[in-house]
């Protein structure tokens, strides 16, 4: 609750402190130590310090895996801003609003994390969903940003209607938005519930970017300012995620066998195409937008196992991708070329830059010692304790061994390959000691998991 | 505590090597490293015996249900001395060589040792793929970074078919596990397993893919001649020493003693392939001009003979094979320090450029000679104990196939012979070649790191029972724990 109500009420400020404050930097700051002020109250309420108490009628319930993910995706924010903050004044003159609107996905993100009802899932999308609109097309001189934003906006309404479609058809069969009572073990599944389950899956597989519902993916997040792509390919997604695993286990869980085909269609579906096609990408920022579709694929085997360690696993692997792939946006916004051979001999000119993206990257495709190598194999271990899952995870491995060929492409660019002078960037000392940082965390989780796992031993 | 200081100390040294900047004291720091693992592999072997020593065992990630277990049984010690002191000759024997960035270099030399040597005393399946993929990085970045011309492909495609291989390891990994009644990745819930033969069957392939293309057996081989030929000399000697051995210690660990009935089923199939790829891989190395490809054929050819000796199943196979894997590395560590040598002196590998060395280099000759002999298995060499016993085991099985086997392995090592004395005719007798700038005879560390080879060469085919010591308390478990399960399984 603390977040909840936080995130909205920094959201109002920060629009009104470009009013108020007159430099930039001072904004910054200001949106930085808000981050800093929204995850330091999450964690009081993780050690059960709640500061406001209001009665949700069991609407919204803050329990640990909803807070610890919501404590996972404010660090990811906290790090975007102090990252990627100086990157966001380039895009327009409403430096302030875009803070603003990233609060608000923040609330958001509180929501979908910790709903019980379909009604504030609904919100909770809606509240995610209408400012990524906005910061989509917030470079107004820009035509593929335009572009980009009315495609986002359109295709992303008209998923909306499908998921209003089929909430009001579980309505209808249940008399309830209780994600609790949808349905009971021992229930026959009448033809509408099962039609607004369908309904439901649809839209939040277009809402992570599953195939066959991806294809706005690499046009808006190539098109959007490129500062913002870093933010919607992952903390934004990763709450997505969250809330279709709670809808899915809380909700649908007897009915697991029922769905369970569509997931492994949709799995296969969006491990392939996001793969195969990443492949054949010529421009950085692309690669990484069908990467995001890959990995979101991988994201789905523990949709498609549904057990405890699929849920502990989603976790992990949305840390570990949220990131690495925030830290590689973060340098890619400052270069001025994004195709891959913009990275030739970049570690000649920036060794410590390219020694802590090859960590990223390695993370990504899943090499040992880093966190996402722990997180690939949690999904791997869960997807085992399924039934019938081996055929689907001989399937994403080979998958996975696809990927390692577009990220290593990256790295041999930048290590292997002579460049020229358009491979140096401007980094103050802060920004570096950051993704330093990050990189020590991904091989902090990548050798001791135990140290996020923990939180939900104790 | 053995086991973890074999991998503490080139991991620690290895980090510090990245900030010495000067070529010189790098290169220095590297062998001092390496001494020092030698010396805790030496103090494995003699003082420190007992099983506390060697043995450790650690929470690690307890949620999975593994711990971070490792310690040395004989196989262990075996592959852990040959890490050990392959470096060291490794180190000496490129001493001349310079590279760019050595200090990067020789940080990711140790750091790779510190890899190889955990996945030799790894006794948790996750700790296992994990040494298994940490030693392939580094691997990777060096022969990207400091191989030949076409490096960046080559070294690519051999990630890549490592990485496809490991990962389906991964998965077999994985279902072992969840067939575990205690959910544990450690070894020992592996060995008690108790899988069905059908399961068995399709299992094993998926553990032995990712040792096949490791090792390289036959068809799974073709990344291999490019490799060894693009990366850096130093780095082809690790390759080819030692890490082809991770192949065979995950046949010899993780596959024989868990699914010895898929062994059964398999055992007329895969030392055929094996076999076909000794011959084949021989003849293809009679016809090689670079001296490289020569070596790296040659190398398939030896795995080739030691998977068909693993696939006989009894005391004299498993024997000569842990023996061949030793002498076989500091072998094929000799040969690359002479073409090593050689390019670096003559500015070429290619036979048909080169002629009547033995002219300007009487000894760099005798040192070749010896080590060429011993890789044909000559009686008196190391190799000759390992292939004789080799043999025995495949003689052994009363059956007609493994006679015919047997047959196929023996007209494998004619061939050896006749490509090995065919370069040694063609690069150092006959005529010289002119436009060959002289280059003198060998510089101190050359005939320091062959010297020390031609000493190994001698004591392991003179006095092999120190070798036959280590390695036969490890194989008699073998056979036993392999005769145990299939007559329990058998009933």
């Amino acid at each position: 609750m603390n977040a909840l109500i936080l995130s909205a009420a920094l959201g109002v400020i920060m629009m009104f402190s470009g009013i108020l404050l007159k430099s930039k930097s001072a904004i910054r700051m200001l949106a930085i130590a808000g981050a800093a002020l929204l995850l330091l109250v999450n964690l009081a309420e993780m050690n059960g310090m709640v500061l406001f108490h209001v009665n949700t009628r069991g609407m919204i319930v803050f329990d640990q895996f909803g807070l610890l993910f919501n404590t996972i995706a404010f660090a990811c924010t906290l790090l975007y801003f102090i990252l990627s903050g100086k990157d966001m004044e380039k895009v327009g003159n409403n430096f302030s609003d875009y803070f603003a609107l990233i609060f608000f996905i923040c609330c958001g993100i509180t929501l979908t994390s910790s709903f019980k009802s379909l009604l504030i899932l609904f919100l909770g999308i809606e509240i995610i969903s209408i400012p990524l609109y906005i910061l989509t097309g917030s470079d107004k001189k820009n035509l593929k940003s335009n572009e980009a934003s009315l495609k986002y906006f359109l295709l992303g309404s008209f998923s909306t209607g499908i998921m209003l479609m089929g909430i009001a058809l579980i309505y209808g069969t249940r008399g309830s938005f209780d994600v609790a009572r949808l349905f009971g073990p021992g229930e026959v599944p009448s033809v509408l519930l099962m039609a607004g389950l369908l309904l439901l899956l649809f839209s939040m597989a277009f809402k992570v970017s599953a195939a066959p519902f991806h294809f706005w993916t690499p046009d808006v997040y190539d098109g959007a300012p490129t500062v913002f792509t870093s933010y919607m390919a992952t903390v934004v997604k990763a709450a997505v995620f969250i809330a279709f695993i709670r809808l899915f286990d809380e909700g649908f869980g007897f009915l697991h066998p029922n769905w369970k085909i569509f997931f492994v269609i949709i799995t296969v579906a969006t491990l392939f195409i996001g793969n195969i096609t990443a492949v054949f990408q010529q421009s950085v920022k692309r690669m990484l937008a069908y990467s995001s579709i890959a990995q979101a694929g991988f994201m789905m085997l523990a949709l498609f196992a549904m057990n405890t360690d699929a849920k502990e696993g989603l976790l992990l692997y949305t840390t570990a991708y949220c990131l690495a792939t925030i830290g590689i946006f973060a340098v890619l916004v400052r270069m001025k070329d994004y195709t891959f051979d913009g990275f030739n001999g970049f570690a000649k000119h920036q060794p410590l830059l390219a020694g802590v993206l090859t960590v990223f990257l390695l993370s990504l495709a899943g090499i040992p010692l880093t966190g996402g190598f722990i997180a690939k194999f949690y999904m791997l271990k869960a997807a085992m304790g399924a039934s019938q899952g081996l055929g689907l995870l001989i399937f994403a491995v080979l998958m996975a061994a696809v990927s390692v060929y577009y990220y290593f492409r990256v790295i041999q660019a930048m290590y292997f390959k002579e460049g020229e002078e358009n491979a140096r960037i401007e980094t103050s000392a802060g920004f570096r000691y950051t993704l330093v940082l990050m990189a020590a965390l991904i091989i902090l989780l990548g050798v001791f998991p135990n140290l996020l796992l923990g939180f939900f031993y104790f | 505590m053995i086991a973890v200081l074999l991998i503490l100390v080139p991991l620690l040294t290895g980090l510090i090597t990245f900030f010495i900047k000067d070529e010189k004291a790098a290169r220095f720091w590297t062998l001092l490293s390496s001494l020092g693992t030698l010396a805790v592999s030496l103090l494995g072997l003699t003082v420190m015996k007992s099983a506390a020593d060697l043995h450790f065992s650690a929470p690690w990630i307890q949620p999975l249900g593994t711990t971070f277990t490792v310690g040395l049984d004989g196989l262990g010690q075996v592959l852990c001395l040959l890490t050990a002191v392959s470096y060291p000759l490794v180190v000496i024997g490129t001493w001349q060589s310079s590279y760019k960035k050595a200090s990067n270099y020789f940080a990711l030399m140790l750091l790779a040792q510190a890899g190889l040597m955990g996945v030799f005393v790894a006794l948790d399946a996750l700790v296992f793929y994990f040494f298994w993929e940490l030693a392939l990085i580094p691997m990777y970045f060096l022969c990207s970074q400091w191989g030949g011309e076409k490096r960046i492909r080559v070294t690519f495609k051999f990630f890549i078919y490592t990485f496809i291989g490991s990962l389906l390891m991964l998965i077999g990994i994985l279902y072992l596990q969840s067939l575990t009644p205690d959910h544990s990745f450690s070894l020992k819930s592996f060995y008690e397993l108790q899988i069905p033969y059908n399961t068995q069957v399709w299992v094993f392939w998926l553990f032995f893919l990712a040792f096949a293309i490791k090792m390289p057996v036959f068809p799974f081989h073709t990344w291999q001649p490019d490799t060894y030929e693009q990366a850096p000399t130093g780095t082809t000697m690790i390759l080819s020493g030692v890490m082809v051995k991770m192949g065979l210690l995950g046949l010899l660990r993780w596959i024989l003693p868990v699914m010895p009935m898929a062994v059964d089923h398999w055992s007329y199939f895969i030392p055929a392939l094996s076999l076909i790829g000794l011959i084949y891989a021989s003849l293809i190395a009679i016809r090689q001009d670079d001296l490289k490809r020569l070596v790296a054929y040659s190398s398939i050819a030896h795995i080739g003979m030691m998977v068909a000796a693993v696939f006989a199943v009894n005391q004299y196979g498993f024997q000569g094979v842990m023996i061949q894997m030793f002498n076989h590395g500091i072998n094929i560590i000799g040969l690359w320090v002479v073409v090593e040598i050689i390019e670096r002196r003559y500015g070429t590998r290619k036979i048909s450029e080169l002629g009547g060395l033995a002219l300007q280099a009487p000894v760099m000759t005798i040192f070749l000679v010896i080590i060429a002999l011993a890789n044909i298995a000559l009686p008196l060499t190391n190799a000759f104990v390992g292939e004789f016993l080799m043999f025995n085991g495949l003689f052994n099985i009363q059956n007609q196939y493994y006679l015919w086997l047997t047959i196929m392995a023996g007209m494998g090592v004619i061939l050896g012979a006749v490509y090995t004395l065919n370069m040694i005719r063609k690069v150092f007798y006959g005529e010289a070649r002119t436009g060959l700038v002289a280059g003198g005879d060998l510089k101190w560390s050359e005939q320091l790191a062959l010297g020390i080879i031609v000493i190994l060469i001698f004591v392991g085919g003179v006095y092999p029972q120190w070798l036959l010591n280590i390695t036969e308390s490890a194989s008699t478990e073998l056979v036993n724990k392999m005769e145990i399960i299939r007559y329990v399984a058998k009933p």
